[in-house]
């Protein structure tokens, strides 16, 4: 019986220890009333001198709130932009004045959508690889962020 | 009199009406040959650097399907993305491609050299080529494909391009066979290049 117990909370704390540790932890940052999901790169071609990066972000506060700049290292720079299609054309352009975060509600930055343009790559970012960089916004201020690194042929990060 | 009269009236009526209708069916055979014209030899001719190394000739392509698409190499998502893909998609019809060419035009041709289309392509299926117009050749080669393109400044003094994101899909014959748009599933893509493969 005692044997039976022991085992089963082994058991019991093997599964959990890998839960906690393994790299399928939730991807979050909480900043004030702002929750920023998952940050991630598209692997960009080598030698591009372009990649794009994308999150969601939780607005759950009373009042809205901007999305000012992006910095990752490994990009000399970095700017929102749009795309959108209109028809067959593919159309983007940059989002001037900051990212708008309205109170209450959540914006996502996915393929086909806003996402972060970054330029000037010092090194190719490779799949798997975590790039550190942060966000700054009007109201909340700054956090540094962890970005993660996907297949070029993913429109979306690992589920986690 | 009055009879010989009424007959010239009859005849230049009879004058008119052939002449209406040879007129009529020149017209139709214009327009219908007009269309024909649109889809056959949809695009070509160019003659333009290519990132293998001359000049790419598109007579050349005739006799093979192939397919067109434009694009830039500063372009973050729906050229790589389309590039991945088709990559993916060239991979899984192996053999049954190995013939093909996809054919990638640079809209952005102030950056784009051979040189960096060429690196750029390297990550890429070798099935794809690229062509590198010079900035008086581009509105050309746009134009036959009927390819939109414009130049986008952004707040760093730098600029992105917005482009038609449509592949073209040509046949063996140099008709426009069908296109892939940038939201194409990928089951999609696979069937209109076995389409366009197997002449289906």
């Amino acid at each position: 019986m005692k044997i039976t117990h022991q085992l089963a909370l082994a058991c019991a704390l093997s599964v959990a220890a890998l839960c906690v540790t393994g790299p399928s932890i939730a991807h979050e940052i909480k900043l004030g009333n702002l929750v920023i999901h998952h940050p991630w790169i598209k692997q960009p071609p080598g030698g591009a001198e372009v990649a794009s990066a994308y999150t969601t972000i939780d607005n759950n506060g009373k009042e809205d709130d901007t999305l000012l700049s992006i910095a990752v290292d490994g990009a000399s720079m970095t700017m929102i932009h749009e795309m959108k299609m209109e028809g067959d054309v593919m159309k983007m352009h940059e989002v001037q004045g900051g990212l708008t975060i309205p109170a209450g509600k959540t914006v996502e930055l996915q393929p086909k959508s806003y996402h972060v343009m970054l330029m000037g790559l010092k090194a190719p970012f490779m799949e798997g690889e975590e790039v550190k960089g942060s966000f700054t916004f009007a109201k909340a201020g700054k956090v540094d962020v962890d970005f993660e690194v996907v297949a070029a042929s993913a429109n979306a990060p690992m589920k986690h | 009199m009055a009879s010989a009269k009424t007959l010239r009236v009859a005849l230049w009526g009879m004058v008119a009406l052939v002449a209406a209708i040879i007129g009529l069916i020149a017209l139709n055979g214009s327009r219908q040959s007009g269309d024909t014209l649109a889809l056959a030899n949809f695009g070509a001719p160019f003659k333009l650097a290519s990132s293998q190394g001359g000049e790419l000739d598109s007579a050349t392509l005739k006799g093979k399907p192939y397919g067109v698409f434009f694009g830039f190499t500063h372009c973050p998502e729906v050229c790589p993305t389309t590039l991945f893909e088709m990559s993916a998609t060239l991979k899984e019809l192996g053999d049954q491609a190995k013939d093909f060419r996809l054919i990638f035009i640079t809209v952005d041709p102030e950056r784009d050299t051979v040189a960096n289309v060429k690196d750029y392509l390297a990550n890429f299926d070798p099935r794809i080529e690229g062509v590198v117009p010079t900035m008086e050749q581009l509105p050309e080669v746009a134009r036959a494909y009927h390819v939109y393109y414009k130049k986008q400044p952004t707040s760093d003094g730098s600029y992105t391009m917005d482009h038609t994101a449509t592949l073209f899909l040509i046949d063996a014959n140099g008709n426009l066979k069908s296109t892939l748009s940038f939201d194409e599933t990928r089951d999609t893509r696979v069937e209109k290049m076995k389409k366009l493969l197997t002449g289906g």
